[in-house]
């Protein structure tokens, strides 16, 4: 599936976007799977309460499936307007 | 309804003149235009505008779909920028338009609360000694609980 990242948790990761290859089955799943990967992922995902999740591009939550999900971002609270 | 997401400016008054052009169906428009504010400092350089392209359509697009589901109104145009901003720049702008104004007033604010907070946005402050991510405010969280 493609991650994508945004603002800090962009920069922190160092990239915008790439092909991760998971067979995790929630957002947390997922999560712990980059955070195991490197040092970079964990410090990202550190706190998770200061981090949102879009599955498909609708704002969801850390427990959710990833079931027939084909893009997650990860991203800070958004400030708009 | 329109939904505009660009990185050029906008002509507020063309905008509005357009929206309000041939309509005599709704007494009321309000528009809202947010500006790019300086620091208290007076230094900042660049606000620069991160989105998501296409979640950043289809959450405005659902915020102004709410908005015209919960209020009678004629229409709703929302313009948002994204990109290298200069202090005084205009950001973004919302306009609705409805029979009455109570319902015009209250759907922007509306428009507003749920654009800071639910529209996939992030703004950067660069001055001339560093950049910094700003900060979601509590308050604007909170501002979705009185709707």
């Amino acid at each position: 599936m493609d991650v994508l990242y945004f603002a800090w948790v962009r920069e922190r990761i160092g990239l915008p976007k790439e092909k991760v290859e998971t067979s995790a089955a929630t957002v947390s799943d997922l999560v712990s799977e980059l955070c195991a990967r490197e040092e970079r992922y964990a410090a990202a995902f550190a706190d998770l309460s200061a981090l949102r999740v879009a599955l498909d591009q609708e704002l969801s939550d850390f427990d959710a499936s990833l079931t027939g999900v084909r893009e997650v971002a990860f991203f800070p609270p958004m400030t708009g307007g | 309804m329109r939904i505009a997401v660009q990185e050029e400016p906008f002509d507020l008054g063309a905008e509005a003149n357009a929206f309000a052009a041939g309509d005599d169906a709704n007494g009321a428009i309000v528009t809202f235009t947010g500006v790019v504010r300086d620091l208290a400092s007076g230094d900042l350089d660049v606000m620069e505008i991160e989105h998501y392209p296409g979640m950043t359509e289809r959450a405005l697009t659902k915020i102004a779909q709410e908005a015209k589901d919960r209020w009678s109104l004629g229409d709703v145009l929302v313009i948002h920028r994204h990109g290298r901003l200069a202090p005084g720049d205009r950001i973004m702008m919302v306009a609705t338009a409805a029979p009455h104004r109570k319902d015009a007033f209250e759907a922007a604010e509306y428009l507003m609360d749920y654009l800071k907070s639910r529209a996939p946005f992030w703004k950067k402050e660069i001055t001339r000694t560093g950049a910094d991510w700003v900060a979601a405010k509590d308050e604007d969280e909170d501002a979705l609980t009185r709707w």
